[in-house]
């Protein structure tokens, strides 16, 4: 297959691009970025919509598929469906799964289920410790040798500092990236929301920020005692992101990640209780949510990801107190990044890149993040002035726990391409009618 | 004095929570209770009201006197009821909050008065039900009808509620008590004093209209009413509070201390007492309680509630 994307807006900030482009791809691969590029014999031209975008693909990383194990919840195959038609060409998926991903013949078996599903390319996440229980380290070795990507345990903090400090220095040895849940159990308690005023009124159980916050200064500690790098994972408070300020002025290897719900919602939206609103790390305060807006303009907040956590409907039927933490993303991310912080005016297109697909791939160390002559052709084409109604009913995931049904939204996907393969295509952009599936 | 809504402002309607009802339908419940209370003094205590109307009380949690005081309630206003401790029957098989009640509401009831241990519960279930609901204390949330039970003995007590200096002492991160009480409390126009050892005082109680006070001597100075709540010995294990002896000894509410209050102030508690832990028995056996009156006109406050969500003909 050969064809260029003719005269799209290309926004590919690893590359200083934004203006018309064309993009053409061979045999699945980039061969050249240019103007006017002209098409030989054999070459289709696929036109660029006016008005879509063309950027890297888009990377997630941070997702749980829930296989094996829990495939009610979610399969590799439903949730790599869900991450196309979010426009992400990659995820990379957390190890709590049944059993965890602690072993390589789990890592192979979702490598398996990725590669049979044949869409987006999925990245596994090994455990840190063995059974991600926080007392042994994993193989990370071996782990690192079929496929993983990164070390997490995530959804169990890493519960002593030197067991942190021991994953920081053997997978730093292994050149692993580690990503911390950051969350002082002890302090959280039984807690189930953000503490505060609303927690308050409504009766339910607080974790405070600082929770995470002390959680956070300490693995920015343990990363400059050990000089390995660390990634703070679905950071959510001020605190949070302060730290992780003066970690990186003070030359630590720290990034860190926001979810979509952070910047979008407050503890506000807990009232009525809906389950769909209860995740962890909960939803914050106004004043936190500013400082999300804030990091991500600034540069100190190095990506968005969706922590997309999917749990069935029966699962989330539980009183609020009893049901599961967690939400999906992968179907939404892209529509609330447009319309919240594009549109909004917090950041412009080409840092939403660099948010979503850039430093996704530069702190995962995985192919992508940039449209770059010889690299596997993985290309997201947004539509960031179309009208999304957001559906659960309509979304690929076998889930449909989030808390934002029916919003109206300006921005969505209009395809997904992957290894040069057209993946997803919306049919709401009719423009794209052609393009062949 | 605030305006009293027509006897049908509350028809059809659930009751979860105190926010959703107006000073004026606060007010309504608290002058029907009047009416209901004199039929709670005849020998014959019941009236047609209800009559035909199905009421099932579903307590997940166990109670006594909540329960005892609306199937009373109940059966003065001739509902056909029953009462399920659910804590002790299907719940336990693992069946859902709501395939419970989906189990219920098959059976066509008019009326759900649920007691949940879960914050929110009665609210996710009125989003699903044809029946009316009265929250009859979801978790930590509200326990609506005990407020209206205080107001109503407040007012009685004291002829009003407007400016009345309310102290309220005990463990307030976890009752369902004070938290409908602020919001009645404040709706009606009297100021509100808490106080508790501070890992007992919710995060943000300032925001919902309290003022918090370091100590219960602060508290008590001037006020009009003494409120005490339920110090749940189960639910102190040793991070909240170092002993019981030392929580009498701090907060507990001793002659000496009411005499810092106006000499008229009423005491009240919403039960079951934990005597000598939040509250000395000279106090609670003395001059100024009105803990049996408060259960005494929570049967007619329940039955005014009752028939205002339930009563009347269906158009």
């Amino acid at each position: 297959m050969h064809y260029i994307l003719r005269n799209g807006r290309v926004v590919d900030p690893a590359h200083g691009r934004d203006g018309q482009f064309d993009v053409e791809v061979r045999d699945g691969v980039i061969v050249r970025v240019g103007t006017t590029l002209a098409a030989a014999d054999g070459v289709t031209v696929l036109h660029v919509p006016p008005g879509c975008v063309v950027t890297p693909g888009l990377i997630d990383m941070h997702v749980h598929l829930r296989e094996p194990g829990q495939e009610h919840k979610e399969t590799v195959a439903s949730g790599a469906a869900a991450a196309v038609a979010g426009g992400f060409t990659a995820v990379a998926c957390m190890p709590n799964t049944a059993p965890v991903n602690d072993s390589a013949a789990v890592t192979r078996y979702i490598l398996d289920q990725a590669a049979a599903a044949n869409l987006a390319r999925v990245y596994p996440i090994g455990a840190a410790s063995v059974g991600s229980k926080g007392e042994q380290l994993a193989e990370i070795g071996e782990l690192k040798a079929a496929g993983c990507v990164a070390v997490s345990d995530d959804g169990h903090p890493i519960r002593t500092a030197l067991l942190m400090r021991r994953v920081l220095e053997y997978a730093g040895m292994l050149d692993v990236l580690v990503i911390d849940h950051c969350e002082d159990p002890t302090l959280k308690g039984d807690g189930v929301v953000h503490e505060g005023a609303v927690a308050s009124e409504l009766g339910l159980r607080g974790i405070p920020g600082e929770a995470e916050e002390l959680w956070v200064e300490r693995d920015i500690t343990l990363a400059g005692l050990t000089r390995s790098p660390v990634h703070i994972a679905h950071l959510s408070t001020a605190g949070s992101l302060r730290a992780v300020r003066a970690g990186k002025a003070r030359g630590i290897a720290v990034t860190c990640e926001v979810m979509p719900h952070h910047f979008v919602l407050t503890d506000e939206a807990l009232r009525g209780y809906d389950t769909n609103t209860k995740m962890n790390p909960p939803l914050r305060g106004s004043a936190d949510l500013e400082e999300m807006l804030r990091g991500l303009a600034d540069g100190s907040i190095d990506v968005i990801a969706t922590d997309h956590a999917p749990h069935h409907a029966d699962e989330k039927a539980l009183s609020y107190d009893q049901a599961p933490f967690g939400i999906t993303g992968l179907e939404t991310a892209v529509s609330l990044t447009l319309d919240r912080l594009v549109h909004a005016g917090v950041i412009g297109l080409s840092r939403m890149v660099e948010l979503l697909s850039a430093n996704p791939a530069r702190i995962l160390k995985v192919p992508g993040g940039a449209l770059a002559e010889g690299a596997p052709a993985d290309i997201t084409v947004l539509a960031p002035d179309l009208p999304v109604t957001v559906r659960a009913a309509a979304m690929r995931s076998l889930s449909r726990n989030m808390p934002f049904e029916g919003w109206q939204l300006r921005g969505g996907v209009a395809a997904t391409i992957v290894g040069g393969r057209l993946v997803y295509r919306n049919t709401a952009v009719e423009a794209l009618a052609g393009w062949l599936a | 004095m605030t305006a009293v809504a027509p006897v049908t402002a509350l028809r059809g309607r659930h009751l979860l929570s105190i926010a959703d009802l107006s000073p004026a339908e606060i007010t309504l419940i608290l002058d029907t209770a009047d009416a209901m209370k004199e039929v709670g003094e005849r020998t014959i205590k019941k009236v047609p009201a209800l009559r035909g109307r199905t009421i099932v009380n579903l307590f997940f949690e166990p109670s006594t006197r909540t329960r005892t005081s609306f199937e009373i309630a109940e059966k003065r206003l001739s509902a056909d009821t029953l009462s399920l401790a659910v804590s002790t029957s299907s719940v336990v098989k693992g069946e859902t909050l709501l395939d419970t009640v989906d189990n219920i509401e098959a059976m066509s009831p008019d009326m759900l008065v649920v007691r949940h241990a879960s914050s929110g519960a009665c609210q996710q279930l009125a989003r699903r039900c044809r029946s009316r609901i009265v929250n009859a204390g979801d978790g930590m949330h509200e326990h609506p009808t005990q407020a209206l039970l205080d107001a109503y003995t407040m007012r009685q007590r004291k002829g009003r509620i407007d400016g009345l200096q309310v102290a309220i002492v005990g463990d307030l991160a976890h009752s369902r008590v004070l938290r409908s009480n602020l919001l009645l409390l404040r709706k009606m126009g009297a100021s509100i004093r808490v106080t508790a050892p501070r890992p007992l005082i919710p995060a943000g109680i300032e925001a919902l209209g309290a003022t918090p006070c370091r100590t219960i001597e602060e508290a008590v100075d001037g006020a009009d009413v003494v409120m005490m709540l339920r110090i749940q010995l189960e639910r102190m294990q040793t991070l909240f509070l170092p002993s019981l002896r030392e929580y009498f000894a701090l907060f507990g509410l001793t002659a000496d201390r009411m005499a810092l209050a106006r000499p008229d102030a009423i005491v009240m508690h919403p039960g079951p007492m934990n005597r000598g832990v939040e509250i000395a028995s000279e106090v609670a056996d003395g001059p100024q309680a009105v803990i049996l009156e408060q259960v005494a006109n929570g049967v007619a406050v329940r039955m005014a509630v009752l028939y205002l969500l339930a009563g009347g003909s269906e158009d």
